[in-house]
């Protein structure tokens, strides 16, 4: 296999494999905790390391993975007192448990080889030079292996506890009620992002990992409301972006990893400006009808008060715009629709309902005070 | 007791020092409003999302000037926030999902960027990346003209705006319906918040600035329910996690300052949970072995 497409296979299934729990951690609104745990692993790391000063030791690996359960439970412990929010226990956790670790390397480990840069910058590109060989045959990249692990886990963990993680991200009390522990499926969706984490940085570098993780269900969000299609759309924009992102690092010769999360951000940019329904033109258009209906609705109910009032049928169009405090613009353009759905009739500046427009109104008031 | 006096009197420390605390109280005061907006990662993020204003300002104008590159550093902040506020105006996405994808997209274009930088021959691009990564303990002299010139301007607007600013963190909607504009104010507090991590980015690094921004306002929240005097303490804790964190850095050998200075400002922020008055942890569990005793003795 050329190293290329060995790329692309690492590239795709570490982005597939960090989407998936990410979209939980979107739902949850706990995506920064994603950064935290990036952060942090670097002290698990650490620690292992002087456990068995082994630089290539799997308990590396577990070191990292386990410190990033630790940094979730020192956060939830924080928060739970009470005294300060989710987001500022984050944000005190993390770059304190990440100063220890730069301490300790700068004060026992300066001698070895344990740089913040390699752990907080990984390169996709060198990937394919660590071989996986098994009996003297050589079957293709390592990373391929470890991240088709981790997608592995990811997969079977959340096919499995799909409904039990779906209460428990919508309504926690709900799965507490229905006998779920929502500490347990917590912690348990904790593990799945710890580990993706220290899988993929290897792979991407850390604060990659974060663009990795939340990226792609941030995109999926905007175009669905089912869990079921956005963890499946995940998926898809992940493989998508890591595809388009390892073709256009090829072409500009840059950073692969980079330019994935540049692509994930342009896709995201492209749905958030076009998402039908969700994204910014919809919403936009969305506003402006919303006002202009209510500014439609003001105007008859204001003309139906007025005549009951006043015991006058019309009303001036230049009272009309006084009373409400609108530019006279605007006043005109509301009548005009008015007039044109036939529910005013208009006439030397004097506007009247028609009957059309006394039912508008009533059909109006149910709605709103019913 | 010699060695810390005649550290008192060592040049460098009393720069590095003076501007570690001037930075404290910076963040310190910045970070308050940061903290009761719940907008503390404000920090992490946009001290990544400077990367690729950095580079691109290395690029364009080939210089590594420092307030060039804050400069850059600054302007791609700015778009960064610009970003995530329209985001979590316009669609169901939360601040942080937004926080947390912009900031690492921004990133991602500077390493892409960085490694465009490399390739340009003869190019003086080393070190940009260690401006962003930081290092407390060159601190310049012209470093602390340029933070207490942004001081001066930021603790100045604080102080014009402090009504709105107060009314708007804790009520944007009475804001709103007394004629501010909560769009406006927002805009202005988070540019605000963006030029106070800008200049603390260079002198301490990325981990560092999120730390300090959240801190010292964390601790000071703990010991009072008023504005004003949670924004002064905070100032104080950072202003004394700088200095303290300095000296330390200074006394005991191999301790690099950034971190040490971390380290002192969540000591901080412990002690104040455990310990503050009426609201600490140590005070609940008093009042509710206290509730305990006078249910049971009214029970008899």
């Amino acid at each position: 296999m050329s190293p290329q497409i060995e790329i692309q296979i690492i590239a795709v299934i570490v982005a597939i494999a960090c989407a998936l729990p990410g979209v939980f951690l979107v739902l949850k609104k706990m995506s920064m905790m994603s950064d935290s745990i990036t952060h942090t692993i670097l002290l698990g790391i650490v620690l292992a390391f002087f456990v068995v000063h082994n630089l290539s030791s799997p308990l590396l690996i577990a070191g990292a993975a386990l410190i990033g359960l630790v940094t979730v439970w020192i956060t939830e412990t924080l928060r739970r007192t009470r005294l300060l929010s989710e987001d500022a226990s984050i944000g005190v956790v993390f770059p304190l448990l990440f100063s220890i670790a730069i301490i300790l390397i700068t004060r026992y480990a300066g001698s070895v080889h344990l740089d913040t840069d390699s752990v907080l910058l990984g390169e996709l590109a060198f990937a394919p030079f660590d071989r996986m060989i098994i009996g003297g045959v050589d079957i293709g990249a390592k990373a391929i292996y470890t991240a088709g692990i981790l997608l592995f886990i990811n997969l079977i963990a959340i096919i499995t506890f799909f409904k039990e993680l779906k209460v428990a991200t919508f309504d926690p009390m709900l799965a507490a009620v229905l006998g779920f522990s929502p500490a347990l499926l917590h912690y348990g969706l904790m593990t799945l992002v710890s580990l993706t984490t220290v899988g993929a940085f290897q792979a991407v570098g850390s604060v990659l990992v974060v663009a990795f993780m939340i990226g792609p269900p941030v995109t999926a969000y905007l175009l669905t409301d089912n869990l079921k299609n956005m963890l499946i759309l995940s998926g898809a924009i992940g493989a998508l972006n890591g595809i388009l992102g390892y073709h256009v690092a090829a072409v500009l010769d840059v950073s692969i990893a980079g330019s994935i999360a540049v692509v994930i951000g342009l896709v995201f940019l492209i749905v958030f400006i076009f998402a039908p329904k969700r994204g910014l033109i919809s919403s936009l258009f969305r506003k402006k009808y919303q006002k202009t209906e209510f500014a439609k609705a003001t105007i008859l109910f204001h003309i139906s008060n007025y005549e009951y009032d006043n015991n006058s049928s019309e009303i001036n169009i230049e009272n009309i715009k006084t009373n409400l405090n609108w530019s006279s613009e605007f006043t005109k353009k509301i009548i005009k629709l008015l007039e044109h759905e036939k529910y005013l009739i208009v006439q030397n500046n004097m506007a009247k309902l028609s009957a059309e427009g006394l039912e508008a109104i009533i059909r109006e008031g149910e709605r709103l005070f019913k | 007791m010699n060695s810390i006096l005649t550290l008192f009197h060592d040049y460098t420390f009393q720069t590095v020092a003076l501007g570690s605390a001037l930075l404290g109280m910076i963040s310190g005061v910045l970070g308050s409003f940061a903290v009761l907006r719940k907008q503390s990662l404000l920090g992490d993020g946009i001290s990544h999302s400077a990367l690729p204003g950095v580079v691109m300002s290395f690029i364009l104008l080939g210089s590594k000037n420092t307030e060039i590159l804050l400069l850059g550093a600054l302007i791609s902040g700015l778009i960064a926030t610009l970003f995530i506020i329209s985001i979590v105006k316009h669609t169901r996405i939360k601040f942080d999902s937004a926080l947390a994808l912009v900031m690492s997209v921004f990133f991602g274009f500077g390493l892409v960027l960085l490694t465009y930088v490399q390739k340009i021959p003869n190019s003086n691009q080393a070190g940009l990346k260690r401006f962003i990564f930081g290092q407390a303990s060159t601190i310049l002299q012209r470093d602390i003209i340029i933070m207490s010139v942004c001081g001066l301007i930021l603790f100045t607007l604080v102080l014009l705006f402090w009504k709105e600013f107060k009314l708007f963190t804790f009520d944007p909607d009475f804001a709103q319906s007394l004629g501010f504009s909560p769009k406006k104010l927002n805009i202005l507090l988070s540019f605000m918040i963006v030029l106070a991590i800008i200049i603390g980015l260079q002198t301490v690094g990325v981990i560092l600035m999120s730390a300090m921004l959240i801190s010292p306002a964390v601790a000071a929240r703990q010991w009072t329910n008023k504005l004003s005097v949670m924004v002064m303490l905070s100032a104080l804790f950072g202003a004394i996690s700088g200095i303290v964190g300095t000296s330390a850095s200074s006394l005991i050998p191999k301790l690099p300052t950034g971190p040490s200075i971390v380290v002192c400002a969540s000591t901080i922020v412990a002690f104040s949970i455990l310990f503050a008055p009426s609201r600490g942890v140590l005070h609940r569990i008093y009042l509710h072995r206290k509730n305990r005793v006078l249910y049971r003795l009214k029970g008899d």
